[in-house]
């Protein structure tokens, strides 16, 4: 039945993109939007505290965000590089740069845990000021989006790849659906990272 | 990244590792501004110029969107467009 | 690739089956977990249309309060428990429970998945020629999603404390102290906006990408481009929901202080958490999707009148693309307009001026709308069936619903009217003789092609006449009330004077909501009825123009057995020297 339905492998004549794409990019927009609200109440509650509102780089851990950042702009072009491997036809090649995306991905978390787990030990936690709120929902939602990365990454990784022989375009499109969402994560990062730890 | 050649694809990669280093340097600038203690409206407009020069590399070469069709940019222009009201509307209440 | 029989069999053997070629799948996963398009639209439709009959019911049995403020509610009184109903009086705590359930399980458990979830899933695939929807399985799993979070909204009626009372709307301070069942809501919130989301996808994709050959932008039908812009809504409104639910669940779990200000005493005890949060917020992240959320609420109703009208005028519709491009500008003006619903909230003049602005704006594309679907009357060779009388009776009822929105758009004369039963009175013609009525007709229209029968127009004809007059008897006297400063939302208004002249209006409205439940009796006899009795009609009863009709009834799996070639717009009726009086999107000759 699927065979009926048309652009998936190949792109619509006329848009010029697979259903996949599209859709993915839809999906995006919709995270934005549910970013852009919490980013919104972070301005909102920051403006309305005015100068009670604390120094991030007073409260939170500046050098360990900074590696976390560099972690995460590495795992982008990790995974950039498993596409354009899928795309010279090295399966490969593939698998080590997807294995190293999702490694990156893990070792952001690990770092992330080292991090809640000082505050929590110091006795911060998300009820302690609206900082902390606001500090705690972000990155823990972000958080809930790199753990969503690992899954759907580790699935293209092994499981998944077996479409590779089937219909190696509709893999390589899901290949770089995968990696639209990825670097969407390290998108929302870049600025979640300066906002809350350098303002 | 269907329907390009060997060769295009080596060239993106190329372009892919020298992004990469711009990113690096650009993480690097950020963090060394915020310890010059910049009065906070500066340090708040320097720190976003830096995140939205980074941001956009990541999304015109990684996310391939320079050069991608248009449908896709009109999604993005529209939902980026609602984003700036949302952003910014609730702080202005009493405006 | 495009002119593909099914499974390379002839037309005539295409088979209903999904998936593998030719053999039958298990009853659990062509009917349960179905990836097909229509049984998930029938699979919406029948949890949608059973939840409205529930949310209805809470609303028929709040409204004995409404009339009768403390009195016991005769002859299921006693089935109640202490904790809701003591000696069968209502206690406040169960009636704003009662309210807040009505209105979250209409708009986003009934409404919605109806309008939406079923006849969006239904009929745009068909209307645009394409197999199914882009992608299936999320398709299937938009439908489960649905179901969850009904299933987690009904069982906060059993759990201690009963469900959600802080009203659809959920402010805070009063939401983050309620009891457990708010916690409940906004879990069950989270259900149903991510299923909404995944929905909005589909339907965003399939229109884009799965035309067929011919079905250009400008030949789509009407309904297909309210489902488009719908579909637009859904997907970028919803996520500040979802974000702020999150924070509200903070605020009650975690026990952050996003919207609790500093300060609050509650119950001569001062709260417990840090304090610095601002209620605003959530007013501002909620309305902003619940703004566009009511433009949800009516796009596709729009959508279904126009199609009957076009078709049971046996004329084209007037100002298609006028029509279009107004749908395009409400979907683009509904994210701008939100603090309209916020005037009362210390507002500044310049913020509340820029929203008054956008909200005397917005109402020019619906006019436009009405306009054009009105004067799509004149000159026609009107059928009056059953769809037809619902679709034309939307139009002075939306009507009157959106001129009673002005007064509520302007804040000098929102002051007076905000929270009063004015406000209920104009959304509710806006959304129950205006979106409901849609749906019905809907529902009449596409029977036939989803059972190959038609439904009784007997019956059909009953219950169109007492719906509509008791609709009326409804909503009419709220306006009086509100305008006389009846506030919403109270357990007993007559608690103040002035408020005690217009007491027998709330009687007026209970006896007729009482009469409107029974007026939808015939209906519900004749939609179950009908699936097995009803007359037994051809593949196209109405003579319609657009894609469904070409299909064969009901539509196999894959629906066209060869993939419809579209040669011109979708309300060719009474085309000058034509034999017939209409000439169907796809059919290359004169016929």
């Amino acid at each position: 039945m699927e065979s009926l339905i048309k652009h998936i492998s190949k792109p619509h004549p006329v848009t010029g993109v697979t259903n996949a794409k599209l859709g993915t990019w839809c999906f995006l927009a919709s995270e934005i939007m549910l970013f852009g609200a919490l980013f919104s109440s972070y301005v909102l509650l920051r403006v309305g505290a005015g100068t009670a509102w604390p120094r991030g780089s007073d409260i939170l851990n500046v050098p360990l965000a900074t590696l976390n950042t560099l972690v995460l702009i590495t795992s982008s072009v990790t995974m950039v590089m498993a596409c354009a491997s899928l795309a010279l036809k090295n399966l490969g090649k593939y698998r080590l740069y997807m294995g190293a995306t999702i490694l990156l991905a893990f070792v952001f978390l690990v770092v992330k845990s080292f991090e809640y787990g000082h505050k929590f030990e110091h006795h911060h936690f998300p009820s302690t000021s609206t900082f902390y709120a606001i500090y705690f929902t972000l990155t823990g939602l972000h958080g809930l989006h790199v753990i969503g990365g690992i899954v759907v990454n580790t699935y293209l990784l092994f499981p998944g790849s077996a479409l590779w022989k089937k219909d190696p375009d509709q893999f390589m499109g899901r290949v770089e659906a995968a990696g639209l969402y990825w670097h969407f994560v390290d998108l929302v990062w870049i600025f979640l990272f300066p906002v809350l730890y350098l303002l | 990244m269907s329907g390009h050649t060997q060769e295009e694809i080596r060239h993106h990669v190329s372009i892919y590792l020298r992004v990469f280093g711009a990113l690096l340097i650009l993480t690097v600038l950020t963090v060394g501004v915020s310890y010059l203690h910049l009065p906070l409206h500066a340090a708040i407009a320097v720190a976003l110029i830096i995140a939205t020069v980074k941001a956009s590399l990541v999304a015109a070469f990684f996310m391939h969107l320079a050069g991608e069709k248009k449908i896709i940019l009109a999604v993005l222009l529209l939902a980026a467009f609602f984003f700036v009201f949302l952003l910014t509307y609730p702080s202005l209440h009493a405006l | 690739m495009s002119k593909n029989a099914v499974n390379g069999h002839g037309p005539a053997a295409a088979h209903d089956s999904h998936g593998s070629h030719g053999h039958d799948l298990p009853f659990w996963q062509k009917y349960i977990f179905s990836q097909d398009h229509k049984i998930i639209g029938m699979q919406y439709g029948l949890t949608a249309l059973l939840f409205l009959l529930f949310g209805f019911g809470l609303v028929m049995l709040m409204r004995w309060q409404f009339a009768y403020p403390g009195q016991p509610v005769p002859f299921i009184g006693g089935l109640f428990s202490d904790d809701t109903m003591p000696g069968g009086v209502m206690l406040p705590e169960f009636f704003y429970q009662l309210g807040a359930m009505h209105g979250t399980i209409m708009v986003f458990l009934g409404i919605v998945p109806l309008a939406v979830g079923a006849f969006g899933n239904y009929v745009v695939p068909l209307q645009i020629g394409a197999p199914d929807m882009a992608f299936p399985k999320l398709n299937m799993m938009s439908y489960w999603l649905y179901f969850i979070g009904g299933c987690v909204m009904l069982a906060s009626f059993f759990i201690p404390g009963g469900t959600a009372q802080s009203g659809w709307t959920s402010y805070p301070p009063l939401s983050v102290i309620a009891g457990q069942g708010q916690t409940f809501w906004l879990i069950g919130m989270a259900f149903l906006i991510n299923s909404s989301l995944l929905g909005s996808v589909n339907f965003i994709v399939t229109i884009i990408q799965l035309r067929a050959d011919g079905m250009t932008f400008n030949r789509l039908p009407f309904f297909v481009w309210a489902q488009f812009v719908t579909a637009f809504l859904l997907l970028l409104a919803f996520p500040p929901l979802m974000g702020a639910a999150v924070l509200q669940l903070m605020d009650r779990l975690a026990h952050t202080s996003f919207f609790m200000p500093s300060g609050l005493v509650v119950n001569d005890q001062v709260v417990a958490g840090s304090g610095g949060g601002n209620p605003v917020l959530w007013q501002h992240l909620f309305w902003f999707l619940a703004h566009p959320e009511v433009y949800v609420l009516i796009l596709p109703a729009m959508g279904i009148v126009g199609e009957i009208i076009a078709c049971n005028t046996r004329k084209t519709l007037y100002g298609y693309k006028a029509l279009v491009d107004s749908v395009i500008f409400i979907g683009f003006m509904s994210f701008i307009v939100w603090a309209h619903h916020m005037f009362l909230t210390g507002m500044g003049t310049k913020m509340s001026a820029f929203f008054q602005v956008t909200t005397m704006i917005i109402s020019i594309p619906s006019v436009i709308i009405l306009t054009a679907l009105v004067l799509s009357l004149w000159g026609g060779s009107i059928r009056f069936n059953t769809p037809m009388l619902f679709a034309v009776a939307f139009l002075p009822m939306f009507g009157i619903g959106g001129l009673t929105g002005l007064p509520l758009g302007l804040n000098a004369s929102d002051i007076h009217l905000h929270d009063t039963n004015y406000v209920i009175g104009h959304f509710h013609y806006v959304v129950a003789p205006g979106t409901i009525f849609a749906l019905f007709a809907g529902i009449y229209h596409w029977f036939p092609k989803m059972t190959g029968r038609k439904m009784s127009e007997v019956l059909g004809k009953i219950h169109f006449t007492f719906s509509l007059i008791f609709m009326n008897g409804v909503f009419m006297p709220m306006f009086i009330q509100g305008m006389a400063g009846v506030l919403r939302r109270m357990y007993d208004p007559t608690q103040y004077a002035h408020a005690v002249p217009t007491q027998p209006l709330s009687v007026f409205s209970s006896v007729s909501a009482w009469c409107l439940g029974l007026a939808q009796i015939p209906f519900i006899f004749n939609f179950f009825y009908s699936i097995f009795f009803g007359k037994k009609v051809e593949e196209n009863p109405w003579h319609a123009t657009t894609l469904e009709w070409t299909a064969p009834t009901p539509p196999p799996h894959g629906n066209f057995a060869v993939a419809p070639q579209v040669y011109r717009g979708p309300y060719e009726y009474s085309t000058p020297n034509h034999k017939n009086d209409f000439w169907p999107q796809s059919m290359r000759e004169t016929n």
